[in-house]
């Protein structure tokens, strides 16, 4: 089964438990379509680079998927209907990146960087 | 022999070993071959081979889609 990205962008005014709640049915919807989440990571609030949706911040979630093409389509359509993702991103990859992606890694590096000058 | 004018050929930085892997989520990254102004620096000034300013330039517009670098810097 191809193996998809899923990057989705939810309200600022979201609290992170409803963002938790909006990558469970996520989840869900791959699952009921015989697919698998083989990891979901939760970037937390970021700044955007521009305005969306008169959003300047939003909280960022990554799911990596292995499912077949179809349940890409129906996790996009939800995606449109909800009103509390403001952008979405599905790409395909050849396979799927071990441990954290560059975006965890980066925290690490930064909040060790800030303690070494501190 | 003197060559005045002789500057040796930068090579591209993601084919020499161990490189960096291009990816949209790498925003840093990402950032080190786009101009102030948010554009996407030539091949020709960073001395990236095509094959991989393709990929940059993709993952520059995915990184973008989500908001994660800008379109333009005013």
């Amino acid at each position: 089964m191809p193996l998809y990205e899923h990057v989705f962008l939810a309200r600022q005014d979201l609290s992170q438990a409803q963002v938790d709640a909006l990558a469970a049915s996520a989840t869900e919807i791959v699952e009921q379509n015989e697919g698998k989440v083989t990891k979901t990571e939760t970037w937390g609030l970021k700044n955007l680079a521009y305005k969306i949706d008169r959003n300047r911040k939003a909280h960022f979630v990554l799911l990596n998927i292995e499912a077949p093409g179809s349940v890409v389509e129906e996790l996009e359509r939800q995606n449109r209907i909800n009103e509390d993702i403001i952008r979405y991103l599905t790409v395909r990859v050849e396979e799927h990146e071990a441990g954290p992606s560059v975006m965890m890694r980066k925290n690490d590096r930064d909040r060790k960087r800030r303690g070494g000058e501190g | 022999m003197a060559r005045p004018f002789f500057r040796r050929r930068k090579t591209c930085p993601f084919s020499a070993k161990n490189a960096p892997a291009i990816d949209y989520k790498d925003v840093r990254l990402l950032q080190g071959f786009m101009s102030e102004r948010g554009k996407i620096v030539p091949s020709r000034i960073t001395a990236v081979s095509a094959k991989k300013q393709r990929e940059l330039s993709q993952a520059i517009k995915r990184a973008r889609q989500i908001g994660l670098l800008p379109f333009i810097v005013k």
